[in-house]
């Protein structure tokens, strides 16, 4: 964590606390590592928890049923019900597939989707590691995941899993490129790669210095492609069910299957997260807080306004990610599935154009407007 | 010796031996798919050594453009046409593995030499850090403008190639022969399916 001017340094105090009682700076140091990235991790988790919930309750109404009902208040163990079932499932690897690829390729699925948690910021000082490549770590992790998709398709020797591979490691191609442009868009507006300062150039008056304003297409590009990269519907091509009964994860079952399932969820609300801190801001609330602080005669740096600014900060980007997550689901239910001539149609001849347009006229009004767009 | 550098002396290690181990790997192994997939491995150890080296743009640029996009093509290219089909060994193999082997040890003792006779300047420029992105753009677009320039057109080139060669549909002879194109297997005009019985 890095020390700025103004805000919790929670990394300060704990190490002078710790070093208060007697223990060297290195020992106190390597106790904090571990606190951010465990709680990071937790945090994933239980997001996923949530979001399993809410997928099924949503998806429920959609349809006009009730949902879960019986697993804790309104079925709200639900998630950790089918947790326990796929743990305890069999684990079975096919006769005739390759047992070392069939069980590295989930975790190679998984494993990028979390270190890309690496960049999300909750609050000024409150993310694992401020690095300054920022949202660009993110794109290029995202890029190794289609690699394990294509092992398991492979490894599982299953014409259905690999069919599902390659359009898998096929979409995600195509995707990233529109991702990218819209991203370079926001970064070019901020002059950083970092996601703590694009957040910091949204946050001169509220919601309305909030990027989606002034990135309108950009953010519909990248939700778009978010959506296709993490293979929700109607995106889903990969493991369409009437088509290739599952796809590459038609062989797995228990704690593998269990891995693909944790990796897409955890994907939604990791790219629900950054469209949130790309356009809508990240942890500002749509007044400043400055202002709020100002109007109710407390100074700024007092300590408890500066703990209250970092909750409220942590409860607006959880709350911003998890509206684009019902957005993500409603879709689900109301697009019907495009076929993957369209899908590729729709990545290199419409978005992959616009996406550049949006480009070279973000880079025009930057030249033309530095105060609004940027300088 | 500080904590840092243990981490890194340790880092430094595990990331060198997966690249040699990986990359003898990518050589030696009979199955072209392990060849595939072990060549992800390297490219992701090297793009861990340029982290150590505090290039971390440059060590995303690898992951990116190396495992995301060259590696993932070529597994796609490798499934596509994987037959399972042992291919029969071509003649004089022996002989074939004892000069590649002696042409590439060669080039490894060259390497060596280069290396070890080199005066390097030690310790190297200091790093810059995180402003290596910036420095990065600004020397692609001032004095290394006319490199950048012809990579793209090379990409260029070899993108209208691709699309020659996929879609011969187009001409009516073969592009390097000369003779009449097979239009065998190239997608006919759309006609129905399910014609209408007189």
């Amino acid at each position: 964590m890095v020390t700025t001017p103004g805000g919790l340094d929670l990394q300060a105090s704990f190490e002078a606390a710790l070093e208060g009682f007697g223990l060297s700076h290195g020992v106190a140091h390597l106790l904090w590592l571990p606190l951010p990235m465990v709680l990071v991790l937790v945090a994933a988790v239980v997001g996923v928890l949530v979001n399993v919930w809410l997928e099924r309750k949503i998806s429920a109404a959609v349809q006009q049923r009730i949902g879960p009902e019986y697993a804790g208040a309104l079925g709200i163990l639900q998630p950790m019900a089918d947790g326990l079932k796929l743990l305890f499932k069999e684990d079975i690897i096919p006769a005739r597939a390759d047992g070392l690829l069939f069980t590295l390729g989930p975790v190679l699925v998984l494993i990028p989707v979390i270190l890309s948690w690496l960049v999300v910021p909750f609050g000024q000082n409150l993310l694992i590691s401020n690095v300054g490549i920022g949202i660009f770590l993110w794109i290029a992790l995202s890029s190794i995941q289609p690699i394990g998709l294509l092992m398991s398709g492979y490894a599982s020797n299953n014409k259905y899993s690999l069919l599902g591979g390659l359009r898998a490691a096929a979409q995600s191609i195509s995707y990233e490129i529109p991702l990218a442009l819209a991203v370079l868009a926001v970064v070019m507006m901020s002059n950083s790669l970092s996601t703590v300062d694009i957040v910091n150039q949204q946050t001169g008056a509220g919601i309305f210095s909030w990027n989606i304003w002034r990135q309108p297409v950009g953010f519909v590009i990248f939700w778009i492609c978010a959506l296709a990269e993490c293979e929700r519907l109607p995106f889903d091509l990969p493991e369409a069910e009437e088509e290739l009964v599952a796809g590459y994860q038609t062989e797995y079952a228990g704690m593998k299957f269990a891995l693909f399932y944790l990796g897409s969820y955890i994907n939604l609300v990791l790219s629900a997260l950054l469209v949130a801190v790309l356009y809508l801001g990240g942890w500002g609330f749509p007044l400043p807080i400055e202002w709020l602080a100002g109007w109710l005669g407390q100074p700024i740096d007092a300590p408890v306004v500066q703990v209250i600014a970092a909750s409220v900060g942590i409860v607006m980007t959880v709350l911003k990610a998890y509206l684009l997550v019902f957005f993500a689901i409603l879709l689900r239910w109301s697009v019907p599935r495009v076929r993957i001539d369209q899908l590729l149609d729709l990545g290199w001849k419409f978005l992959l154009p616009i996406a550049l347009v949006n480009l070279l006229v973000t880079a025009g009004l930057k030249l033309a407007f530095p105060g609004v767009f940027g300088g | 010796m500080t904590l840092a550098s243990t981490t890194q002396l340790i880092c430094f290690a595990v990331l060198s031996l997966t690249v040699v181990v990986g990359a003898f790997g990518v050589v030696l192994l009979p199955n072209i798919v392990y060849s595939a997939f072990l060549l992800g491995g390297v490219f992701l150890s090297v793009a861990g050594l340029y982290l150590l080296l505090n290039a971390s743009f440059v060590a995303a640029a690898q992951v990116l453009v190396y495992v995301g996009a060259v590696n993932v093509l070529i597994l796609f290219a490798i499934m596509l046409v994987n037959k399972r089909e042992d291919l029969s060994d071509s003649s004089g193999l022996a002989l074939r593995r004892v000069l590649s082997a002696g042409v590439c040890g060669g080039l490894f003792v060259l390497l060596t030499r280069v290396a070890v006779t080199t005066p390097w300047a030690l310790p190297g420029p200091a790093s810059i850090g995180e402003e290596a992105t910036a420095r990065i753009g600004e020397h692609l677009f001032s004095d290394y403008l006319l490199p950048f320039e012809l990579a793209s057109v090379l990409l260029l080139m070899a993108m209208i190639g691709a699309i020659v060669l996929a879609r011969r549909d187009v001409f009516a002879s073969d592009v390097i022969t000369g003779e009449p194109a097979d239009q065998g297997l190239i997608e006919k005009a759309r006609t129905p399916l399910l014609t209408s019985k007189p």
